[in-house]
């Protein structure tokens, strides 16, 4: 037997997932990253991406929008919004990349198109976005940058 | 003396008064315990994120590049009040406690020359206050379209709060809500949410220095921080619809109670009048046959 940890996945609105699980692949602002029992305690933002869980019992997966991953002797997950991918359909997906853009284009107009930072952020989360349409096998959309 | 018909009517008009609180009652006792439930719901989160929070805080705290919301403007000149009410009336003194205690505030500061500004949430707040002090509103946030209250309008809210808070329109801002106690007891709260102050967990020190941060502390930092905002507004307004409904439904249960006593008194008096009014009649007929 594999050896397991305590893992919860929460958003603001309700609690989504509480189970032992032997491994979380995390979609970590700065690159993918696979929890196993024992990780080093971490903590790190989350863009927007798919979140797997390996239980005993199989894989459950989860597409996040962002929020933070504290990972100690157990793991937590703070999602700003989390679906399953079992109840991801393509309006839901769509009503995100939407949100998504609008920030992006609100940003854009806000401030100069090429200062760094700020807009930058924007069209990296727009894009993510758009990429995890791909992964779960959606029609990604293509929005105008 | 009403008549026999006045107090009849009075007596039908009471009872369907009574029909209606108590509706009203079965139905605040409905959303109370969905409302119970959606705080409850989010109550992991907010405690997680506290921690979390409450630990990078206290390893970034006193560094001079800390962020504003965490440390503050360095000034306490101008307040933000933002005053969260119900939409609705009929919740007995419910709206009324919350603004009694922002007025103690704004009256506080004013003497202390501060300058005050107010953003309300919620209808009722907004009439009571806007009576005496129109001239320091700055907004109004509308939430009488919203069914179920979700994470996206409290982030409405902190987005609105943050936007004025980076254009410098002020440098404290509190929170004015009720806290859920029970159906009997709701308590009016004043909570400052910037600059924030977390606490940071207790016994553990030197324990939050273990943690690998990615991107580093202070980015982490700067991005948690207006999340920050959002889930305490968040949970403050979760737990001012409870107390709505709590205070509602206390509130209806004492109208139906007093409906009640009411129709109690009225049909004693309409009985009354019954039997004095056939008696009058035995009277007259008694001592009409007494005269031939």
């Amino acid at each position: 037997m594999a050896e397991t940890m305590q893992f919860d996945l929460v958003s603001p609105e309700r609690s989504l997932m509480s189970a032992q699980v032997t491994a979380v692949s995390i979609p970590g602002t700065e690159g993918d990253m696979t929890a196993m029992p024992n990780h080093a305690p971490t903590i790190t933002t989350l863009r927007p991406g798919i979140l797997k869980v390996e239980t005993e019992k199989g894989t459950e997966s989860f597409v996040v929008t962002g929020g933070f991953a504290e990972i100690g002797e157990k793991l937590t997950i703070l999602a700003e919004k989390a679906v399953p991918h079992a109840d991801m359909d393509q309006a839901t997906y769509e009503a995100l990349v939407k949100e998504a853009e609008a920030a992006y284009k609100e940003v854009k107009d806000a401030y100069f198109e090429n200062e760094p930072g700020i807009v930058d952020e924007a069209a990296k989360l727009l894009q993510d976005m758009v990429a995890v349409g791909t992964h779960i096998g959606l029609d990604p959309m293509s929005p105008n940058f | 003396m009403p008549s026999l018909k006045d107090l009849k009517n009075r007596i039908s008009s009471v009872k369907s008064t009574r029909k209606i609180t108590k509706a009203m009652q079965m139905v605040a006792a409905a959303k109370l315990r969905r409302a119970q439930d959606a705080a409850e719901q989010s109550r992991p989160y907010t405690e997680r994120f506290n921690e979390v929070l409450g630990s990078l805080a206290a390893s970034v705290g006193d560094s001079p590049t800390a962020p504003k919301l965490l440390s503050g403007t360095g000034k306490d000149d101008v307040h933000l009040l933002v005053v969260m009410t119900s939409e609705r009336g009929l919740c007995g003194g419910f709206n009324t406690n919350i603004v009694k205690l922002a007025k103690t505030r704004i009256a506080e500061l004013k003497a202390a020359g501060k300058t005050v500004k107010i953003l309300t949430v919620g209808k009722k707040g907004r009439e009571q206050l806007k009576r005496e002090y129109a001239d320091l509103f700055v907004g109004h946030v509308d939430l009488s379209e919203v069914k179920k209250l979700g994470y996206a309008d409290a982030q409405g809210v902190a987005k609105d709060i943050l936007t004025r808070f980076d254009a410098g329109e002020f440098d404290v801002a509190t929170l004015f809500y009720s806290v859920f106690q029970s159906v009997i007891s709701q308590v009016p709260t004043a909570q400052q949410i910037i600059p924030a102050s977390y606490d940071a967990p207790e016994g553990e020190e030197g324990a939050t220095a273990l943690y690998d941060y990615e991107p580093d502390e202070e980015r982490i930092l700067a991005d948690l921080l207006p999340r920050g905002v959002a889930t305490q507004i968040f949970s403050a307004l979760l737990e001012n619809a409870a107390s709505e409904q709590g205070a509602r439904m206390s509130a209806m249960d004492n109208a139906t109670r007093n409906a009640g006593e009411m129709i109690d008194k009225l049909t004693i008096e309409y009985n009354r009048s019954r039997q004095a009014v056939i008696t009058n009649e035995l009277i007259e007929i008694i001592s009409g046959a007494e005269a031939l």
